[in-house]
């Protein structure tokens, strides 16, 4: 897309200083701004002097036990890796081998694997709608008991939450891959298809090898959108305040945790341990959306460079 | 051509994929709808109460989800109201005013909203409400206002970048053929731009509506609760629909409740979709309208 403003004449834009719209729309855009730096600003205000303070018991701690004076969070940080991870080992290939189907029907195909095609794309569409916590809900009633014949134990446990997850971040990824794939792919359709190739043989050989970093920020974005997720982990994790063990134990994560100290209300030192797991997420999620911008903007260059 | 072995067990998965997605999704809803499909009628609602009573609120609704409902739709409008301004405003400037730097560090500041988890912006209502405890405002509470506004930075994004990209759809030709008509920039925005990506930007409107009605994480720390009737005043605890499907989950004393935990799951879900398949048909139709349209 061209940037709209190269339409726009030079001695134009120097008029346009006495012009009405654009000192509202400023004020609108500074407003955001402003929520946006807001927000930023009280979170990080609200945990650095937990930052700074050194204390047995503290937040940096191992040991979550209010009652005796420890507010340790480092199970529920190690909970939250843990679990966005093997959400991802478990989500990232299903898209991507999802997507790839999506994009590569087979040459003469019948009339029912092209609807089954746009149905699925559709579900894909649909799914990115359902609330997290109807997913959760679902689960607990579902999934929970499914996962206590299997697995043992009481069925709210990591793996249930990995499972949901997956099913979460799922279309983040496919949209996020076909947005990446699909250009290249049809880039390389007509010569490629002349060779007999099919489009499952060009992705394969091509399309994959080359999109590294389409690939890899898929992967990073839906890390993002795991350990942000609150409802699953919250619904089906079990939140116990332990080092994650076993994939039938429970585990605690960061934003459950969050979500359990407010409720519960208790107050002082662990309030502490809350804006300490706030500012560990806004950080975590920053770096996912640099990361992410990183790539995106390297990747378009490339494709820049590729088409001269 | 001979083809690896590790790409016909690629093959084979992406052939099982999409089977594993319908049986998962479709077991899923389903069972949503089998369990919550036979409580869809006037009594989940509104219980025992009279209708007309309990939806003006003359008689407080026990056993029904209308306040919760009734919570949800207030608290949207609200966050709609509160966040069009800035962000379609924000939008339409990063699109058609900003300068090159401006629109890089604009741009960047809401992606990285954009990746917040909504469970950050409840943080920061709440840590608002503590810093108005201990400064000027010392029985400040959580309520409907302060949970309004963080949905508002959570619908942000969503709104700045359909009405961005709805403008920059916009082919560059009318741009100038409306300069070259005498147009001044305002006039041009209000007249022809504004006009023709309307449909594209209440997409965007629709699709932060969505946004907002599904999001639990941001109203628990903002002050919502599991029985407060209808929505009373701004600074009031409210229901949610959100919310009450995760607090039956947790909390159900009898079958009858957790029925009603079914049918709420269910009406969230159905309102869910409709709003997103709403913003499809609003962009669609907008997009089929300008591709190709350089012409």
């Amino acid at each position: 897309m061209k940037p709209s403003s190269s339409a726009v004449p030079a001695e134009e834009r120097g008029a346009s200083g006495r012009d009405p719209a654009r000192s509202v729309l400023r004020f609108a855009a500074g407003i955001a701004v402003l929520g946006i730096l807001l927000l930023f600003l009280m979170i990080i205000a609200f945990a650095l002097p937990v930052f700074t303070e050194q204390s047995a018991g503290g937040p940096f701690s191992r040991i979550w036990a209010p009652g005796q004076g420890q507010f340790g969070i480092q199970a529920m940080i190690a909970g939250s890796l843990v679990l966005a991870l093997s959400a991802l080992c478990i989500g990232w290939p299903f898209g991507l081998v999802l997507c790839c189907w999506l994009f590569c029907p087979v040459n003469g195909q019948s009339g029912f694997a092209r609807s089954a095609r746009s149905i699925v794309g559709f579900l894909v569409r649909i799914m990115t709608a359902i609330p997290t916590v109807v997913y959760g809900f679902a689960a607990v009633f579902l999934l929970t008991p499914l996962v206590r014949e299997t697995v043992g134990g009481t069925g709210f446990c990591w793996l249930s939450a990995a499972l949901m997850l997956a099913v979460l971040i799922l279309p983040t990824i496919v949209l996020l891959l076909s947005a990446g794939l699909a250009p290249r792919l049809e880039r390389l359709l007509p010569g490629g298809l002349a060779l007999g190739f099919t489009r499952m043989d060009l992705m394969w050989f091509f399309v994959l090898p080359e999109a590294k970093k389409t690939l890899f920020s898929s992967l990073v974005l839906g890390f993002g959108r795991a350990v942000g997720d609150t409802l699953i982990p919250l619904m089906l994790a079990g939140n116990a305040p332990q080092m994650p063990y076993a994939c039938s134990a429970g585990l605690r994560t960061l934003t459950a945790h969050m979500a359990m100290v407010t409720s519960n209300e208790v107050g002082g030192a662990a309030y502490n341990s809350l804006f300490m797991a706030g500012a560990l997420l806004l950080l975590i999620n920053a770096l996912v959306s640099l990361c992410a911008c990183r790539l995106e903007c390297s990747s378009r260059q490339e494709r820049k460079g590729g088409r001269r | 051509m001979k083809r690896p072995f590790s790409l016909h067990l690629f093959r084979l998965a992406a052939g099982t994929a999409p089977a594993l997605l319908l049986v998962c999704v479709g077991t899923l809803i389903g069972y949503l709808s089998w369990r919550g499909a036979p409580t869809l009628r006037l009594s989940l609602f509104f219980g025992s109460t009279p209708v007309w009573d309990g939806l003006t609120g003359a008689r407080p609704v026990w056993d029904g989800i209308w306040p919760a409902c009734a919570g949800t739709l207030c608290l949207v409008g609200l966050t709609l109201l509160l966040a069009v301004f800035p962000g379609v405003g924000c939008g339409i400037y990063l699109a058609e005013y900003a300068s090159p730097a401006w629109k890089r560090r604009i741009g960047g500041a809401v992606n990285m909203l954009a990746g917040m988890p909504s469970i950050v912006m409840g943080l920061f209502g709440f840590s608002l409400i503590l810093l108005l405890r201990h400064s000027v405002a010392p029985r400040a509470n959580t309520g409907m206002l302060l949970a309004a506004s963080c949905l508002a930075l959570l619908v942000l994004p969503v709104l700045v970048a359909t009405t961005r990209e709805a403008l920059e759809a916009v082919p560059d030709s009318l741009r100038l053929a409306a300069s070259a008509l005498g147009m001044t920039p305002a006039r041009r925005l209000s007249h022809v731009l504004l006009p023709i990506s309307v449909r594209g930007i209440g997409g965007g409107v629709v699709l932060a509506l969505g946004r907002a009605a599904e999001d639990t994480a941001v109203i628990m720390f903002t002050g919502v609760v599991a029985n407060a009737g209808l929505p009373a005043g701004l600074t009031d605890k409210f229901e949610s629909l959100s919310f009450s499907i995760y607090y039956t989950a947790a909390q159900y004393q009898d079958q009858a409740e957790l029925l009603r935990g079914f049918g709420t799951a269910l009406v969230l879900l159905g309102i869910s979709v409709m709003l997103l398949c709403a913003a499809r048909f609003l962009e669609n139709g907008y997009r089929r309208r300008w591709r190709g349209g350089d012409a």
